[in-house]
């Protein structure tokens, strides 16, 4: 691994463990560790996008129905057949796996806006799904009553000890997706992003990698799912509408799409925006979250992650 | 098959490629012998490089045959025909812009390597070792064309000369018995040139076949084995630098564009 | 009380579902301006849909201006709005990727969306119909006299279009600018203006789709993305580009839908419009009513 991402890395989990010791006994911020816990849940699904979209080049707009499938398997199998979580969250992998595949290899065909209005066009249809079988999904109004996790007979229902796992996980999904992208499965993913014509040419199965890459941020957002649902106890569609397709494409572009710090960023940034900092705003958050996206894109296409060398530079001369 | 220790004969017989009625290629057939230098030259227009995009598996052909020893490629793909052995570069220059140089080539070794996404992933010895393969060798073809100081720098920051010869090191990369140069003089200075001439001539030490589709009638004149003249998608001419020079048709077909022959 | 006959129901069917398509097939049109020139798919059409109805609303209802002066004030400040989100946010970005273009209408299109917030609330709206809300009656079918507004203008929307596209100086330099961008320059078209120009038509045919569908169907803040994604449903059935197919992918989509709604199930009417959006997409990208040649040469 690269030195720059093994600083990182380090800086990283070291913020991780100061921020509950601070954040408990500082009782201004007290629940900011309920908030972190969705910025890790979030974090996940977009270190998938940001492969997907930042190192391929191919955009999802439809990836809050891969969260939401791994939610609803969850949740179902918990409640309606009593699997444990653990053993659910596998089935939801399984299950997200092959609806992303089945719905990717003719997706990942098409380019550019095809494959954006595509993915939209799947991200709602699954979102009409869970909001019209009743029998399987509650429907609009969902269910509730979903179990919590443990490991080894510990159960995980503090915030302390579901922030461990969630960002233990998150930590974990980081260092495989860092390695993919220091390899040849990361080179071959940046070069049909370049371009498509010469990676071809060298032999690289660029619709294969295409495929596989949407997969595993299909995975990733499956997984996430699953610690959502154990983690807030209650499923309901308006979850996992388009919108949040958006929200997460916006979160990883914000924070600067092609570098996966770039996503942790933005979706720290703007999951804090959104659950803390503009209740100010109330319900006129889409303004700003609209404007905040079209600011970045304009003025600084690379993310504010980019401006994270040019600051340490700044630091260091002064 | 194994393409290690055969040399690779090429052969197109009757090869047809038209775009919304234009004909590009009208039926077009040529060799090329194992350990040689080709040159494919002709005006603009004359479906030099539509040539080399059906051959790369780039579009289909709407008719005829391409063979590798024997073996009917026309209508693989791409990638399947760069794991036969055959590589090319670019007109319009096609590096991996956001690529390091080093990783360009890195990209060429993709075909002479095998790790997964879970090997990868969880970094497994045997992916490691692999990778620190695939870097050496890198390395070794950014050293052959000169530019294994460059390796770090981003490959859109490089001068266009520079490009040129990235590409032809990423091409290497994949252990081609064949190399297809599109126009690898476009764009290069005097000196670059006569480097060019000396990096194609090692190329061929290497025992790679090279066809050059090439605008530079003194490079092509001085490197090359045999040449094939093109004009409107047809064969015009093929053989022996000095027989080219003295052919009537080949006069006519550039009389346009006033070549001064006597510095051939 | 009229008995209500199954062929009365099929007819009602048959008229929501072609007013419904006659808006899909405006916000196709919208797109395929913008796309014949640009080669933009622009994911704030809808929002011209959205915003043309509650500016109507606004102008009707709040401000109390007779119809045809509201209707025509409506029409323009959406124009306008079309015209500054071109000048403010395309034109600066030249030579952007296609990714970076999509990420910047969606951009405009969730701030359009927080504005309609911000300004009317999450509530739907509503304005009298056109010419009385007393509905006519067709073999058993109650049909509003709304729906026949909604079919003239698509009607005049056509005519209008193949006319401007067909006789007028600045249609033709579009087409010419679809083309071949470069080649147009250089015989003097200025292709920012024309980009210019089409953003701003695509604008007013929103407006228009909006300000003639809000008495049926009411008009919220929110309604703009899921008309945008049907309306380029119906462009891609109809061939991307192609305008005459847009109108018909339109209607028809309208019409399938409407039927589904009222003969299988409401709630997944808006599933099938996507369903076969992903069909076309997968089988058939040139559309069903475009061929695969003259997907690539761009036409109206």
């Amino acid at each position: 691994m690269q030195s720059s991402n093994r600083k990182a890395l380090l800086g990283l989990t070291l913020f991780l463990i100061l921020f509950p010791v601070v954040a408990m006994n500082v009782s201004a911020i007290g629940h900011y560790l309920d908030i972190m816990i969705f910025v890790g849940i979030y974090c996940l699904i977009n270190m998938g996008l940001s492969l997907l979209m930042g190192y391929a080049g191919q955009i999802s707009l439809g990836h809050a129905a891969f969260f939401g499938l791994g939610a609803y398997t969850s949740g179902i199998l918990c409640t309606k057949f009593s699997m444990s979580p653990w053993l659910a969250m596998v089935a939801g992998v399984g299950i997200t796996a092959l609806v992303a595949y089945i719905v990717g290899v003719p997706s990942l065909k098409l380019k550019g806006h095809y494959l954006a209005m595509a993915t939209l066009g799947f991200g709602v249809i699954v979102h009409i799904f869970f909001n019209e079988e009743v029998s399987l999904t509650g429907g609009p109004s969902g269910f509730s009553d979903i179990p919590g996790l443990s490991i080894l007979g510990f159960s995980l229902n503090s915030d302390l000890s579901y922030y461990i796992l969630v960002w233990f996980l998150v930590l974990l999904t980081l260092i495989f997706s860092l390695n993919v992208i220091h390899s040849r499965i990361g080179r071959a993913l940046r070069s049909l992003h370049d371009s498509e014509l010469a990676a071809d040419a060298m032999g690289v199965e660029t619709s294969r990698y295409k495929v596989m890459i949407f997969v595993l941020s299909a995975v990733y957002a499956s997984v996430a799912g699953s610690l959502y649902t154990h983690y807030v106890g209650f499923l309901s569609p308006s979850s996992f509408d388009f919108f949040l397709s958006i929200k997460l494409v916006m979160m990883v572009v914000v924070g600067g799409m092609h570098n996966i710090w770039g996503a942790l960023l933005g979706t720290w940034l703007l999951t804090f925006l959104g659950n803390e900092w503009l209740h100010v705003f109330h319900d006129f958050d889409i303004l700003v979250y609209g404007a905040i996206l079209l600011a970045v894109v304009m003025f600084l296409p690379d993310g504010l992650v980019h401006l994270v060398p040019r600051m340490s530079r700044v630091w260091k001369r002064g | 098959m194994n393409t290690e220790s055969s040399p690779l004969f090429l052969h197109v017989e009757n090869l047809q490629k038209s775009f919304g009625g234009v004909q590009a290629l009208k039926g077009l057939s040529f060799k090329v012998s194992p350990g040689i230098i080709k040159a494919i030259i002709g005006p603009n227009g004359a479906g030099k490089t539509t040539l080399f995009n059906v051959i790369t598996g780039v579009f289909p052909p709407n008719g005829g045959a391409i063979a590798l020893n024997g073996m009917s490629i026309e209508g693989c793909k791409a990638r399947e025909i760069a794991r036969l052995g055959v590589s090319r570069t670019f007109q319009n220059v096609e590096v991996f812009g956001r690529m390091t140089v080093l990783e360009n080539v890195m990209v060429g070794r993709h075909i002479q390597s095998r790790a997964g996404i879970i090997s990868t992933g969880l970094r497994l010895v045997g992916m490691r070792r692999e990778e620190r393969q695939i870097r050496e060798s890198a390395m070794q073809h950014l050293a052959f064309v000169g530019l294994e100081n460059r390796a770090t720098e981003l490959a859109a920051n490089l001068p266009l000369g520079e490009q040129k010869l990235l590409e032809v090191a990423r091409a290497l990369a994949t252990d081609p018995k064949i190399l297809l140069l599109d126009e690898p003089a476009g764009g290069l200075n005097t000196r670059e040139t006569e480097g060019l001439a000396a990096l194609i001539h090692r190329i061929l030490e290497q025992g790679i076949t090279v066809v050059l589709v090439e605008h530079d009638m003194n490079l092509v004149m001085d490197i090359s084995d045999e040449i094939m003249v093109m004009n409107f998608g047809e064969k015009i001419a093929e053989g022996k630098p000095k027989q080219i020079k003295n052919d009537p048709l080949v006069i006519e077909a550039y009389l346009g564009e006033e070549v001064d022959y006597s510095d051939l | 009380m009229t008995k209500i006959t199954l062929t009365g129901q099929l007819i009602q069917y048959l008229f929501t579902g072609v007013t419904v398509g006659s808006i899909y097939a405006m916000v196709a049109v919208g797109f395929n301006i913008i796309y014949n020139v640009t080669e933009i798919i622009n994911f704030a059409q809808g929002e011209f849909v959205m915003l043309g109805g509650l500016i109507m609303v606004f102008f009707t209802v709040t401000a109390k201006l007779p119809l045809p002066l509201a209707f025509v004030l409506t029409v323009a400040a959406v124009t306008g709005v079309g015209a500054l989100m071109e000048r403010f946010t395309i034109n600066p970005l030249k030579n952007a990727s296609v990714l970076t273009m999509i990420i910047v209408t969606i951009a405009v299109s969730i701030l359009f969306k927080g504005i309609a917030m911000f300004v009317w609330g999450k509530d739907p709206y509503i304005f009298p119909p056109f010419s009385g809300s007393k509905p006519l009656f067709f073999y058993g079918a109650a049909i509003q006299t709304q729906t026949l507004w909604v079919l003239f203008m698509t009607a005049v929307m056509v005519v209008l279009m193949t006319i401007f596209f067909k006789k007028t100086r600045y249609g033709k330099a579009m087409l010419a600018c679809a083309d071949n961008p470069e080649a147009a320059r250089l015989v003097g078209i200025r292709v920012n203006v024309m980009i210019l120009i089409s953003f701003a038509l695509s604008a007013a045919i929103g407006a228009v789709a909006g300000a003639v569908i809000t008495p049926i169907s009411l008009m919220e803040y929110d309604r703009g993305a899921l008309l945008a994604l049907k309306g380029f449903g119906a462009a891609v059935l109809g061939g991307l580009g192609s305008f005459y197919g847009a109108v018909v992918a339109g209607i028809f989509l309208g019409i399938i839908e409407s039927m589904c709604a009222g003969l299988v199930s409401s709630g997944y009417k808006d599933a099938v419009a996507l369903i076969l959006l992903l069909l076309v997409l997968y089988v058939r990208p040139s559309g069903l009513f475009g061929n695969v040649e003259a997907s690539k040469i761009k036409e109206f």
